[in-house]
């Protein structure tokens, strides 16, 4: 490549020589700093380095970090760099300048150029390209007549390239950082108003969560509503009205929640109830997600004008709506009526001072967002003077803001006073030990208990479950399914600062977590609500800041203090992680420094602790830092010396603005590429036309900025390019028939911009489906067409879409077929679950090193080697979609199902040039990642790009004893560029208490974690080893974990199968995982299928996973008003969970099952024809048709609420579901049978009996 | 004669240790980060198959020229080698594969195995020394 000295291509960095290397690039930082290391903390500059793994090159202007860090050109340092550079790009980048000159000099090229337009064209290249392929020589005469062309191209590619002057521009962009502050505006929050209309109680909540807000003055980032994550992009968020703007947003403390066990509550107080407790669930099917989900509009604008003022105005996001977060805990104490007002009267003085400082600060020029802001502020305001009246007359026992505001004395004082504790434990794994068991609870308790609250007069703190284990005795007051556990504390006795959260043991009773269970005794495992994530126990403080369990979670929420421990345990100790998931609120701070601890590059978090004034104690590394100048200004107060009230530190979930510290070449554009097949196959199944019109429709809503890109590639034998240049009348075919040598025919002009080219582009998705009509071309020549996207893409990265429909069968990359469909039900061995070549591993790994992400969409109705075909996403962090047999026409389902999946994969938020490193406290280490990336080094993950469904696995083990500390955090530091073409570093922390009895650490549990995690290993297991393999571990998993808790922890009948309160569902989760598609034996499953099971396991956020291990069955021809929720002026029911059974099933009824990909309506033969015709629309049972895919729109009250339950399970999943009505006498109803996991199949155990398995298998 | 097969003994044994060093190197970079798997990986799948034919030549060698408790002690470490070249799934990029190594420990493993084996070239080493002095002085 003849680029320019210094011009911002990769390609240039791979020349310089690797010592030197270092020095040159000094500038650029890694995201998320060098590892764990020891040599990094000899010139942490320099380990920045590594990072990106596509950049090359530093940008001239790019300024080395300044003098604190020490510098020195390390040897070490310097050494990623070289070796990156030599592995990426050298070599890379100078294969497309030779073929693109071969071609034009010896006349080899095979491109013929056609000025064709539109369906005319299509003739033509179906005539041509018979002569192209057989027959080379002819070819070649054929084509130095396009040898012209070529050398003008040839020209255009030496020239520098459009990329440099766009990328230059990109550099412009960035802010100066020159003043003493940047200045960030924040993502501007929109909240919509919380309005219970109809609900008489309705007032004083909303009242009492404005005043709670008032106090602390931290923003609740994460998106509370988990079913619902409300696109970036929300069209028209509510306008706030004056008071109730907050809908309680807890990220949390949540889980632990409310009274599902009392049936009998009246609707409107159940779902005030909910109100509070909803917003916290992390499941996705959150049936308690309310009406605070209605009005979960919340927007958060990514994009921030920056100015350069000399005020850091910090404003984080959820600043106007200020939540406490541990405030609506439905596990609080009820406190006296009188006590609350006080409180509020307290608070709203507080917030009205901060509203005043806001206020104050508004003449900053800020941009609009902060007038909005201003007026969200004075908003807040008025509601919390109407609160703090009202809240005080208010009968409800309302008590949540003595658990909120840790900081103030006087919630400490009238919490002390609290009336009761309500000792109930309750099922959900929490640990928390209600303190004294009062069966007897005073009125208020009572009153309270239907709403979920609690009343532990628990000293804050943590409270060491220090569970005696005399496990005959529980507290009466035990439910078993119904009530969540309270994990909450008062606030306040604890002022220890956020980092050290201090340990305080309690006798307390038994947590419910710990409740041993007897398996086989017990018929209703399963709890009538999903289950939520357990909360760490920590104290209040700890518990408010910590991140949410969306995005970050931990198998082992009481994490043990050996490697020991651990293994007498017997469980998985590991991480989930959904970085990058959309998010309603996100604190976003732009900084001229990001303060990183020295030693380890941690970022500045929660649970740090101040020394002093002008120091900070890592909480991973233990250094002991300097607080920067500029860190001790807080913009949010304008107040200075006050380093701890800065966002960062409020905050667990925070997103930086990075400087060009952060970026080893300029941000890069969004670029996005789609190579379609056209093989006859791939016409016949039609699904040219989808795209295209999925595409044209948006086309304005994908994500980027006026640099955007698109071009587009088909291929059959051969790869066709689609010129799309500006200016041309008509977009222009070329064609390379060469595939054993592909090269690019036109150096630019093939990727366009999006704003120029948009007449020429729509012209050709108008026409594309139609050019290959009448194509007899049935090879698929997919590895040469990769290679030259490869080509195409590699001096930006980006993302490149594949459609295929069928086993690739020329060139390089051609696969044969491996499956035998005699074995698909086979209970043996299951083979080729591994790839047959390596050429897509070796292409991922290549396109990674770009910064090219490869998505493939696999619509096949044969077998196509998605095991092979997967690595080329799989290791270049794209995603992977599979349509069986998919067909435009005779598979409607499918054709539907990419249609919607489409739209959210064009419009979702992307981020490019992605890479995320993930840190754990000392004694700590991580060993094996899961998940759509490549591992570039031991914890630094590259991602070319990133998208909002993506899900990972960490596995941890423990390598140092933890004894001398009480907490670990883990930390993940995401750093991407956004389609907009900003820098952005997105930081969670998550903090846990360390545990030294085996007791806490199965009162910890999160079963959902830790089922995710087996998954994860499991597939990792079945494709080194072998499938029976794994499925034998997994077996092991349940039957080890329940037997060690049986021979240390619990001491009661050694006959009977026990299990923890926390361990209650893991039983049932195994044998789910059994009967999965990836795992089973012995019901035919084709092999694509299972593999594709496989990569969603691996590639799936857990709340998503959760569903398709165990899916969720509700009975919906009785669908009442009881308990419903209300999302956006609809009225939501909220039909209890089934479990997995045909016992559950009537004749009589019809049933829903929801397993995350797929909806299934079962329509029993006896249902009530009132139902199906009120809500199917047809007659009587017999008049409904075997196919059926939609529910229609029809007038009445039961149609109604089905389908707004439908639409609700529906929001927010990353594939949209397909409904399939499914009659008790069609064909189809095994589909829906096999889900049914708690009943025997030919092939494997019904619940009972695997239990008794398992029972069999502990007492040998 | 029998000194010719133990100076050509000991200078292939040389390579095996130069090549285990360099083994140990390149995988104890990786570990700290300095090299990304990528490149520690081509790098190293590079010299699988020298090191597997450099150590089946002494191996073959010592049973020709009949020492057997030589070709005894070789036998399991070249078994191994061709083992686990063969054993490499279709669809890894080598012995060492830059998707996988740092997964379950792998990398652990990995530098377990050269350190054995510089350990086992070096009691290898003296004993083709002592060796070939032994068969230098006979003659």
């Amino acid at each position: 490549m003849s680029a320019p000295a210094g011009s911002p291509h990769p390609a240039a960095s791979a020349r310089i020589p690797p010592k030197f290397g270092g020095v040159a690039a000094s500038g650029a930082a890694a995201p998320a700093g060098p590892g764990p290391a020891p040599h990094q903390q000899n010139g942490p500059a320099h380990s920045q380095m590594q990072v990106p793994s596509g950049y090359g090159l530093h940008h001239p202007n790019y300024i080395a970090p300044s003098g604190h860090f020490s510098q020195g050109p390390g040897k070490m340092t310097s050494l990623p760099l070289e070796s990156q550079h030599d592995d990426y790009y050298s070599g890379l980048y100078a294969v497309p300048t030779q073929n693109v000159v071969t071609p034009s000099t010896a006349n080899q090229s095979g491109v013929q150029q056609m000025y064709g337009r539109g369906p005319p064209a299509p003739h033509v290249v179906g005539s041509t390209p018979g002569s192209f392929q057989g027959a080379a020589s002819s070819a070649s005469h054929l084509y130095t007549s396009a040898s012209q062309p070529y050398s003008s191209f040839v020209n255009h590619y030496n020239s520098p390239a459009m990329y440099s002057a766009n990328s230059s521009v990109a550099s412009q962009g960035f802010p100066s950082t020159c003043g003493h502050y940047a200045m960030s505006t924040v993502s501007n929050a929109v909240y919509p108003s919380v309005s219970y209309p109809s609900l008489p109680a309705d007032d004083p909540y909303g009242q009492i969560f404005t005043s709670q807000n008032a106090p602390t003055v931290r923003p609740v980032k994460d998106n509370s509503f988990p079913g619902q994550n409300t696109v970036i992009s929300h069209p028209s968020p509510l306008p706030p009205p004056p008071s109730q703007q907050h809908q309680q947003q807890q990220s949390l403390s949540g889980y632990s929640t409310l009274s599902w066990s009392a049936p009998g509550l009246p609707p409107t107080q159940d779902s005030l109830v909910r109100n509070h407790t909803g917003s916290l669930a992390p499941t996705n099917n959150n049936p308690t997600n309310t009406v605070a989900d209605s009005l979960s509009c919340a927007v958060m604008q990514n994009v921030q004008p920056r100015k350069s003022s000399p005020v850091v105005s910090t404003v984080l996001s959820g600043a106007s709506s200020t939540m406490p977060p541990a405030a609506k805990h439905p596990g609080e104490p009820v406190a006296p009526v009188t006590q609350p007002s006080e409180l509020l009267q307290h608070k709203g003085m507080q917030y009205g001072e901060y509203v005043n400082n806001q206020a104050s600060s508004a003449p900053t020029p800020l941009s609009s967002t902060s007038d909005d802001e201003e007026e969200e502020e004075e908003d807040e305001e008025a509601g919390v003077d109407s609160s703090s009246t009202t809240s005080s007359a208010s009968p409800m026992p309302n008590s949540y803001d003595a658990l909120e505001g840790g900081s103030y004395p006087d919630v400490h004082s009238s919490s002390a006073s609290s009336p009761a504790p309500d000792p109930a434990p309750e099922p959900d794994p929490v640990p928390a030990p209600a303190p004294v068991p009062a069966p007897a609870a005073p009125q208020p308790s009572k009153m309270a208990k239907p709403f979920g609250y609690g009343y532990p007069i628990l000293q804050p703190g943590y409270q060491n479950a220090t569970a005696p284990l005399n496990s005959g005795v529980h507290p009466s007051s035990q439910g078993y399914s119904g009530y969540q556990q309270y994990p909450q504390q008062y606030p306040g006795v604890n002022q220890l600062s956020s980092g050290l959260g201090g340990l305080s043991l309690q006798s307390s009773p038994q947590p419910e977590s710990l409740r041993p269970i007897n398996l086989t005794q017990e018929r209703n495992v399963l709890p009538m609500t999903p289950v939520w994530a357990p909360v760490p126990n920590l104290n209040l403080e700890l518990k408010k800041l910590n991140c949410s369990p969306d995005s970050f979670r931990c198998t082992l929420t009481n994490i043990p203090q050996t490697q020991a421990l651990l293994n007498k345990a017997k469980l998985p100790l590991g991480l989930l992680l959904h970085p990058f998931r959309d998010l309603t609120q996100l604190p976003v701070i732009t900084s001229n420094t990001i303060v990183r601890c020295r030693s380890c590059r941690t970022y500045i978090n929660p649970f740090v602790s101040f020394i002093d004034q002008r120091r900070w104690k890592c909480n991973l590394c233990y250094r002991v830092n300097d607080v920067p100048e500029e860190f001790m200004y807080n913009p949010l107060t304008r107040s200075y010396g006050e380093p701890h009230k800065r966002p960062e530190v409020q905050n667990s979930t925070v997103e930086f603005i990075a400087s060009s510290d952060y970026m080893l070449r300029p941000p890069q554009p969004a670029v996005y590429l789609f190579v379609l097949d056209v093989s006859h196959n791939a016409v016949e199944a039609g699904y040219l036309t989808i795209l295209c019109q999925s595409l044209l429709e948006n086309l304005d809503k994908l994500p980027g900025d006026s640099r955007t890109r698109i071009g587009f590639m088909t291929f059959d034998s051969t790869i066709h390019f689609y010129n799309l240049q500006e200016g041309l009348s008509q977009p222009q075919m070329l064609i390379v028939s060469d595939i054993d040598d592909v090269f690019l025919p036109t150096p630019d002009s093939l990727l366009v911009n999006l704003y120029e080219s948009k007449e020429l582009i729509k012209d050709l998705l108008n026409a594309l489906p139609n050019m290959f009509t009448n194509t007899r071309e049935t090879h698929s020549a997919l590895g040469p067409a990769l290679q030259a996207a490869f080509k195409l893409m590699s001096p930006t990265g980006g993302r490149v879409s594949v459609f295929q429909t069928q086993l690739p069968s020329l060139g390089a990359g051609l696969l044969q077929s491996r499956e035998d469909p005699n074995q698909r039900s086979s209970t043996k061995v299951v083979q080729h679950l591994g790839p047959a070549t390596d050429f897509y591993k070796k292409l991922a790994l290549d396109c990674s090193g770009q910064q090219t992400a490869v998505d493939l969409f696999l619509l096949s109705s044969q077998y196509s080697d998605l095991a092979s075909l997967a690595c080329m996403s799989k290791y270049s962090a794209g995603c992977i979609y599979y349509y069986p047999s998919f067909h435009h026409t005779h598979n409607p389902s499918q054709a539907e199902k990419l249609q919607k999946d489409l739209k959210r994969y064009l419009t979702r938020k992307i981020g490019f040039e992605a890479v995320m490193r993930i840190r754990c406290t000392k004694g700590l280490s991580m060993h094996t990642f899961h998940g759509n990336f490549f591992v570039r080094s031991t914890d630094l993950l590259s991602l070319a790009n990133i998208n909002p469904d993506a899900g990972f696995a960490v596995q941890l083990s423990i390598e140092e004893s933890l004894t001398d500390t009480s907490l670990v955090c883990f930390q993940t530091a995401l750093l991407y560029t956004s389609s907009k073409g900003e820098r952005r570093i997105r930081v969670h922390t998550l903090c846990l208490p360390v545990v030294s009895s085996l007791a806490d650490v199965y009162a910890g549990v999160d079963v959902q974690a830790a089922i995710c995690l087996l998954a994860n290993m499991a597939v990792d297991r079945s494709v080194s080893s072998s499938l029976s393999d794994a499925r034998d571990a997994l077996v092991n998993a349940v039957v080890d974990s329940l037997s060690a808790y049986g021979s240390t922890v619990s001491n009661l009948q050694h006959s009977a199968l026990i299990a923890p309160g926390s361990l209650k569902l893991f039983p049932l989760y195994i044998l789910a995982l059994l009967k999965q598609k990836a795992f089973r034996t012995g019901t035919s499953t084709r092999l694509d299928d299972r593999v594709y099971a496989m990569c969603q396991i691996k590639s799936q956020p857990l709340v998503h996973l959760m569903k398709m291990i165990h899916p969720n069955l509700y009975r919906i021809d009785r669908l009442t008003d009881e308990g419903a929720i209300h999302v956006n002026d609809r009225v939501v029911p909220q039909p209890p969970l089934q479990k997995l059974s045909a016992e559950k099933l009537t004749r009589e009824g019809a049933f829903l099952m929801d397993c995350g990909s797929v909806f299934y309506i079962w329509i029993g033969k006896g249902c009530n024809n009132n139902f199906i015709e009120d809500v199917l629309g047809y007659p009587n049972f017999a008049s409904i048709p075997q196919k059926m895919t939609h529910l229609p729109e029809l007038d009445t009250l039961s149609s109604e609420r089905a389908r707004s339950f439908i639409t609700w399970l529906r929001d927010g999943r990353p594939q949209s579901p397909v409904l399939h009505v499914v009659k008790d006498e069609s064909p189809a109803k095994t589909e829906f049978f096999q889900h049914l996991i708690e009943d025997r199949t030919e092939a494997a155990f019904s619940y009972y009996e695997f239990l008794l398995h398992v029972q069999q298998q502990i007492c040998k | 004669m029998e000194a010719v097969v133990f100076v050509f003994s000991l200078l292939d044994c040389c390579a095996l240790i130069f090549l285990s060093v360099y083994f140990i190197i390149t995988l104890s970079d990786l570990e700290c980060d300095y090299i990304n798997a990528r490149s520690c990986c081509s790098k190293l799948n590079k010299w699988v198959i020298p090191e597997l034919i450099g150590h089946t030549i002494v191996t073959v060698l010592m049973l020709v020229s009949l020492h057997w408790f030589i070709f005894l002690l070789n036998l399991p470490v070249a078994t191994w080698n061709i083992y686990r070249f063969i054993m490499v799934p279709s669809g890894n990029m080598g012995v060492f594969d830059p998707t996988e190594i740092h997964n379950r420990g792998q990398l652990k493993s990995h530098m377990k195995e050269a350190m054995i084996k510089l350990g086992f070239h070096l009691l290898c080493f003296f004993m083709y020394l002592y060796s070939m002095i032994l068969a230098l002085i006979n003659d």
